[in-house]
């Protein structure tokens, strides 16, 4: 109940900002919005090094940011730490121990300059300039951090609610004890067989970190964890590594030396099952990634229509359509980190089969 | 693809792996263990409970089964007592009878013997009444008409005709 509210409060704080956002535009400049809508698209998706709450431009032009700085940290011959706020949307160089850097804002992305933060482009107009490895605190970091502790809150209360309750669950816990469940005897337990157990961590903390972190993404802060290459690698690459740590005897068979068929054919087999090993991580990674991203350019697309009709038909229609994908993208981001959960789940059970030839 | 490539963050891949081990790690000890384990049990105990009622329904069926045992047997043994009670009574009225029947036909004997001991006495009674009531007639006869003999043996003749024997 408390989240049906949580998501129908959503969708009307979504819309509502997205209006907000372009109060300030200018409607004589019809051909002005369509770039500004697809800048802001471009920067929504992207992770960033401040936590951006509006923006508006005042009437002499100047734009101003209303946003939370966050903190940088760089790796170039030792650690630099800095707030974000100091590159002031990367109109100021920053100096650290005789080093510039500066922020591309667009790109988020900072690079090392010299005093005066010139960016060099080489003849195909590609940016030269070197890069720092960037550790900082962006705002995907934040709201992992937040969506981490968030989980952590929850899952412990449910736990303790058992202590305090005779073994029954109690308060918000409630609702996700059936998931919990659900994970474990429809996703686990047929996918992975006897060996489930030692698997549910990693499955659990899967399904409901990528769901919440989707479901976050779908909130108008502008958040785009799981539609971001590195976080998916990242949780791609944990099956891959959980895969192949645990996997049996049985499945390197299959993949090297696949019992049952005529020899030569095990010699073409092999490189193909190798293959497959990594391209199995690799679809997980694009899926959720590819789908996340593209939900998220789809909606903002259509909310930008909005604008860009800016008559009383064409909006409303799109303002109706922006309703009926974000209810899609609602089911998408649950399907997604169920999706994502139960080919773990599968691969998983690859590792695991026991074969009677 | 190499769009991907540019977009890949080292630092973000480096957070987010950090962040999630820590939560898996976190989150296995703090929470999905205690939750999996209670859950379990509650499935154990619902499995268990389940058995035990499957178990008290036998236990029934054959407390069921074994009253139905014991009842045909206390009706087959209450028959068998009225039975016996029947063929008792069956024997005791027979026996009743013929003791009776025995009693009756003593008491029945010894009236007899009273009756023909009380005849035996009145006979002789009366035979000594008689032999008294001849020697009374025969002291008359003497005393009265012993002079005219025809007339004593007339009396004599008379008198024993009114006798009469049983």
């Amino acid at each position: 109940m408390n989240f049906a509210k949580f998501f129908l409060s959503t969708l009307l704080i979504l819309n509502a900002n997205f209006c907000a956002y372009s109060i300030e535009k200018d409607p004589e400049q019809k051909g002005g919005i369509k770039d500004e809508i697809k800048e802001y698209i471009a920067h929504h998706l992207k992770d960033s090094h401040s936590f951006g709450v509006a923006s508006y431009t005042k009437e002499n032009g100047e734009k101003v940011y209303i946003e939370i700085p966050l903190p940088v940290i760089l790796y170039d011959n030792g650690f630099k730490f800095f707030m974000s706020s100091d590159f002031k949307h990367g109109k100021k160089t920053v100096s650290k121990n005789e080093n510039y850097y500066r922020l591309y804002y667009h790109k988020n992305k900072i690079y090392k300059t010299d005093n005066q933060g010139t960016f060099i482009y080489d003849d195909s107009n590609k940016l030269i300039n070197e890069k720092p490895i960037d550790f900082s605190i962006t705002k995907n970091v934040v709201v992992m951090i937040f969506t981490a502790a968030f989980m952590l809150w929850l899952f412990i209360s449910l736990a303790r609610s058992y202590k305090s309750n005779n073994g029954v669950s109690k308060g918000m816990g409630r609702f996700f004890e059936p998931i919990v469940l659900y994970v474990r005897d429809e996703i686990a337990k047929p996918n992975i067989g006897k060996n489930y157990k030692k698997y549910m961590s990693f499955l659990l903390t899967i399904f409901f970190f990528v769901l919440f972190l989707n479901l976050l993404g779908l909130t108008p802060i502008g958040i785009n964890v799981t539609g971001n290459i590195a976080v998916t690698f990242s949780l791609a690459i944990l099956t891959f590594i959980i895969t192949n740590i645990t996997a049996n005897k049985n499945y390197w068979a299959h993949i090297f030396w696949m019992p049952g068929v005529p020899k030569p054919i095990r010699l073409i087999l092999a490189p193909i099952e190798l293959l497959g090993l990594f391209i199995k991580p690799l679809t997980l990674m694009i899926r959720l990634y590819a789908n996340m991203q593209g939900g998220h350019i789809v909606l903002m697309s259509i909310i930008g229509l909005m604008f860009i009709f800016y008559n009383w038909i064409g909006s409303s229609l799109s303002l109706v359509l922006a309703f009926l994908l974000m209810i899609i993208e609602l089911f998408v981001a649950l399907l997604q980190a169920y999706i994502f959960t139960i080919l773990s789940a599968l691969y998983f059970g690859f590792a695991n089969e026991e074969h009677e030839h | 693809m190499e769009k991907l490539l540019e977009e890949f963050s080292i630092g973000l891949f480096f957070w987010h792996s950090l962040i999630f081990l820590s939560l898996i790690f976190l989150l296995k000890k703090f929470a999905w263990k205690p939750i999996l384990d209670t859950i379990n049990d509650r499935e154990e105990g619902i499995k268990d409970a389940l058995k035990s009622a499957e178990k008290a329904k036998e236990e029934m069926q054959s407390l069921r089964a074994d009253n139905e045992e014991i009842m045909k047997k206390a009706r087959v043994e209450r028959d068998s007592i009225l039975k016996e009670a029947r063929d008792l009574k069956k024997t005791i009225i027979s026996e009743s009878k013929d003791e009776a029947k025995i009693e009756a036909e003593k008491i029945i004997q010894s009236a007899n013997e009273a009756i023909r001991n009380e005849k035996n006495a009145a006979v002789s009674e009366i035979k000594k009444q008689v032999a008294g009531l001849s020697i009374e007639i025969a002291e008359k006869l003497l005393n009265e008409k012993l002079s005219d003999n025809e007339k004593q043996m007339k009396i004599v003749d008379e008198l024993l005709k009114d006798v009469k024997l049983k």
